[in-house]
């Protein structure tokens, strides 16, 4: 429970969303990442702490340069809290598709 | 070709959550869908619950009270009162859940539909609760009573509360 109320703060974030997509993409150094930021590295080194804490970020050395990784299996975790949700939702749609085509 | 894709909006500590999805009809057909009973009852609950529209006045002032059963006994329901209803492209109501020991406070929905650029229709439900927790336990909990009834998520649902 306290997991998956972390991970949803940290995708709370408009910036913290830009992180992740970004890192997904590609592995980054702490420079890289805050180049495409306007706010100052502080900043997006809070952000960065924020989604190490709930594990969406990994910190990996590599040669002398720390790069960020993305770790998706924490990402499927919020998925896995709408997927009751998102199962109702999809069989009252199909009915309703096929209801749609019948009118 | 347009999407079924279900999108889900539910932002960390905040009290709404959206559903959208796109429907491949005219919004005036899925409009109907949602707000005549003989339709909504055709959709709107999985095939093993009794679905019994008691009261559906789908227009502006409007109430609204229905429940469905589950042959396990577990009875659930909902009552409400439409805000507003502008034919094909609104619908705004609050809905309380019935069939719980304590009170629970409305939900203030908008349903909004919104033809596309290829021509389908573009269903946003907006749900906004009165806390995180309560929308947490809706989701969570609530919304899984639907689908797989028991007793025991029901307890841990008044836990939450």
């Amino acid at each position: 429970m306290k997991i998956r109320r972390d991970v949803f703060q940290a995708i709370a974030d408009p910036t913290r969303r830009a992180i992740i997509v970004l890192i997904a993409v590609q592995a980054m150094t702490p420079n890289a990442l805050a180049e495409h930021f306007n706010t100052s590295r502080q900043a997006v080194s809070r952000h960065i702490k924020i989604l190490t804490e709930c594990e969406l970020v990994k910190q990996e050395l590599s040669g002398r340069e720390i790069y960020y990784h993305f770790n998706p299996k924490k990402m499927k975790e919020v998925d896995k809290w709408l997927q009751p949700l998102r199962s109702m939702w999809d069989e009252r749609f199909a009915k309703l598709d096929n209801l749609l085509k019948k009118m | 070709m347009f999407n079924t894709t279900i999108e889900i909006i539910a932002e960390a500590g905040k009290n709404d959550f959206s559903i959208i999805r796109e429907f491949n009809a005219p919004k005036e057909k899925v409009f109907k869908a949602f707000t005549v009973p003989e339709y909504l009852k055709q959709w709107f609950m999985p095939v093993e619950m009794a679905f019994t529209i008691e009261k559906m006045e789908c227009k502006t002032g409007g109430s609204f009270q229905n429940h469905h059963s589950h042959a396990n006994g577990m009875k659930f329901g909902f009552r409400g009162v439409y805000h507003e209803v502008t034919e094909p492209n609104l619908i705004i109501k609050t809905s309380e859940f019935l069939g719980l020991p304590q009170k629970m406070t409305p939900v203030l929905e908008t349903t909004t539909f919104e033809t596309t650029e290829n021509g389908s229709t573009k269903v946003a439900i907006h749900s906004l609760c009165v806390s995180p927790e309560f929308r947490d336990a809706m989701i969570q909990n609530g919304m899984r009573n639907h689908l797989q009834i028991s007793y025991g998520l029901l307890d841990n649902l008044i836990i939450n509360l």
